[in-house]
């Protein structure tokens, strides 16, 4: 038995079976759950060793191995994409160390002592930021999630990616600690002309975007802090912005300069890039708040079901215009539905995760949920997308999402 | 101490005067934003026969001798015009880019790839003015300069519309056998 629990660590793939049995070791003797727990001599004849020293930092254990995943290995060293083993986690809060990851130019290794954030413009007072300064203001904490608008915009095109983390990865929750915008304008006073706010990267190539003031007022946040501790580099260490709801590109990583400005100044990301290309040639504009979206992350793609018996169907579910309302899951394809249970806490702008108990009969199902947020905005179908759309947008997919399951318990793409 | 002038101030709604002041020659080095009416682009000036040189040198490793674009590093400059609502669309600097000074920026803030902020002031007006000439939106000869680029006007300059999402969603939970209905009606 220890040997099999051990090769079972090693898969980092997400099994609900596998996991559903540990489950039930850990529940049912100490005895049991001691032995599946790791390799130190507990039970031996000669007496029991102590098991290993503190540590100053922790690290996760050993039998551990779910990682993120690049999006497409082989691009430029620095650019590109990291995705969040979704179907792995538990609750809603990402660890930092599995965060996603979209970098425009490398992580850049910032050290705070010789870090400022200039605050200038359209502005009575021009201010130059320590961290220790923005430490200084009264702080704000919030759990938000973060989209890259990016993510599984693959779906545009027809199911693309087999599993949640390649298909959704790009989405990621945290606690973020700061101090509130609105704070920083305020104490360099903003002048009635202002409409804009444009925030910029310390990364190498300065990536920038223009936020409209009335956002930027209302809550944003420059966060030093992620998960109780400081903002990981590749999330914009020593400070951020954390524009709630809003696509993860305009969360300006490794904030060095604040721009208060009287109209958007068109960067690239902003004029020619995360602008959603329709059927008709025309591209939207600002899509800055990520749509109601959920994914049911186990069972699904990637996955094997240990034969029929009793699951729970699972997932994470969120909305950047309103609290999450409501989630359905369906096992029929989406001809039935049922209300799937939501976890607290229900937070705007917060992933959700939610539940069903599901017993599979071992016959074929197709897998999916949908949420509902508290706009009354419901999470459309890939094929409303498409035809409000087209398939040459890039951005902003956030349709529902099915799993195939088939009667060997293999999950795919659906 | 310091936290409880901090309360006093904050709770009578003054600023807490934390920072320091930035003065005017720090603000002049760091602000290198510009907008689309040419705000904030810098002296300089270049045209497209110079700029052949510099793209040669530092661009068309990435994007190709002639701005067609290397997979996967380098994205296609040039071209694409009249492919945007085509079953094939391809987006440029001369098909989509609706501001020839967001094409200065882009440069100026982030190319080379391995080497952003190498570029002098000349040489990113050069540049861009390569890039316009060969989108055929500039002569090979014309000057590009903080007056003359923000007159460019792009092919795509009105391509884009406010978004219009809530586009889908609204009318409530789709109806049964959602994978296959019809879409609703707009």
């Amino acid at each position: 038995m220890k040997d099999k629990d051990i090769d079972r660590s090693k898969d980092n793939r997400s099994k609900p079976d596998a996991r559903g049995r540990r489950r039930f070791l850990a529940a049912g003797t100490a005895v049991a759950a001691t032995v599946a727990g790791g390799l130190t001599n507990l039970w031996g004849e000669d007496g029991r060793d102590p098991g290993s020293p503190m540590r100053s930092y922790g690290e996760r254990s050993p039998f551990e191995k779910v990682a993120r995943r690049n999006s497409r290995p082989g691009q430029m060293t620095g650019t590109g994409s990291s995705l969040t083993p979704l179907e792995s986690l538990y609750g809603i809060i990402t660890p930092s160390a599995l965060h996603y990851e979209r970098h425009h130019s490398g992580v850049p290794m910032i050290d705070p002592e010789k870090h400022e954030l200039l605050l200038h413009g359209l502005v009575e007072k021009p201010l130059v930021f320590k961290l220790e300064d923005i430490k200084r203001f009264p702080s704000v904490s919030h759990i938000y999630f973060l989209e890259c608008s990016g993510s599984g915009a693959g779906e545009y095109q027809g199911a693309s990616a087999p599993t949640p983390q390649q298909t959704a990865g790009l989405f990621s929750c945290s606690e973020w600690t700061g101090v509130p915008l609105s704070t920083l304008l305020r104490e360099a006073g903003v002048k009635p002309a202002a409409k804009w706010v444009l925030a910029e990267g310390g990364d190498a190539s300065r990536n920038a975007r223009s936020i409209p003031l009335a956002k930027a007022m209302d809550d944003v946040i420059v966060a030093y802090g992620q998960n109780g501790e400081a903002v990981r580099p590749e999330q914009g260490y020593p400070m951020r912005l954390i524009v709630p709801g809003w696509e993860g590109n305009i969360n300006t990583k490794w904030l060095q300069r604040l721009h208060v400005i009287d109209q958007p100044s068109m960067t690239r990301d902003e004029a020619a890039d995360y602008d959603d290309l329709l059927g008709n040639g025309k591209s939207y504009r600002f899509s800055f708040v990520m749509e109601a979206k959920s994914i049911v992350t186990r069972p699904a793609g990637g996955q094997r079901l240990d034969g029929p018996g009793a699951y729970e169907i699972t997932g994470l579910a969120w909305s950047g215009r309103a609290r999450i309302a409501g989630v359905e899951i369906s096992t029929d394809g989406g001809k039935n539905w049922r209300k799937a249970e939501l976890q607290q806490p229900v937070l705007k702008n917060a992933a959700v995760r939610f539940g069903m108990p599901w017993n599979w009969d071992g016959n074929e199902a197709v897998i999916g949920s949908r949420c509902t947020d508290e706009s009354g905005y419901t999470q459309p179908t890939h094929e409303q997308i498409v035809a409000a759309r087209g398939t040459h947008a890039r951005f902003h997919y956030n349709g529902i999402k099915w799993w195939r399951l088939q009667k060997s318990g293999e999950l795919t793409n659906a | 101490m310091a936290c409880g002038t901090l309360q006093a101030q904050t709770n009578s709604g003054k600023p807490g005067g934390l920072g320091r002041p930035a003065t005017a020659e720090e603000v002049k080095q760091r602000d290198i934003t510009t907008l689309p009416n040419g705000a904030g682009l810098p002296d300089g000036k270049g045209t497209a026969a110079q700029g052949e040189a510099v793209y040669r040198d530092k661009c068309a490793s990435c994007h190709g001798p002639n701005g067609e674009g290397v997979a996967p590093q380098g994205t296609q400059l040039v071209g694409g015009v009249g492919t945007l609502a085509s079953e094939n669309p391809i987006r440029t600097v001369g098909s989509y880019w609706p501001y020839a000074t967001s094409v200065w920026d882009y440069i100026h803030r982030a190319m080379p790839q391995n080497q952003p902020g190498s570029l002098s002031a000349d040489e990113t007006y050069a540049v861009t003015a390569f890039l316009l000439n060969r989108n055929k939106i500039i002569e090979a000869n014309e000057v590009m300069d903080k007056e003359s680029l923000p007159k460019v006007r792009m092919p795509n300059r009105d391509g884009f519309i406010p978004d219009a999402r809530p586009d889908v969603g609204k009318n409530g939970p789709p109806a049964e056998g959602s994978k296959n209905q019809k879409p609703p009606a707009r």
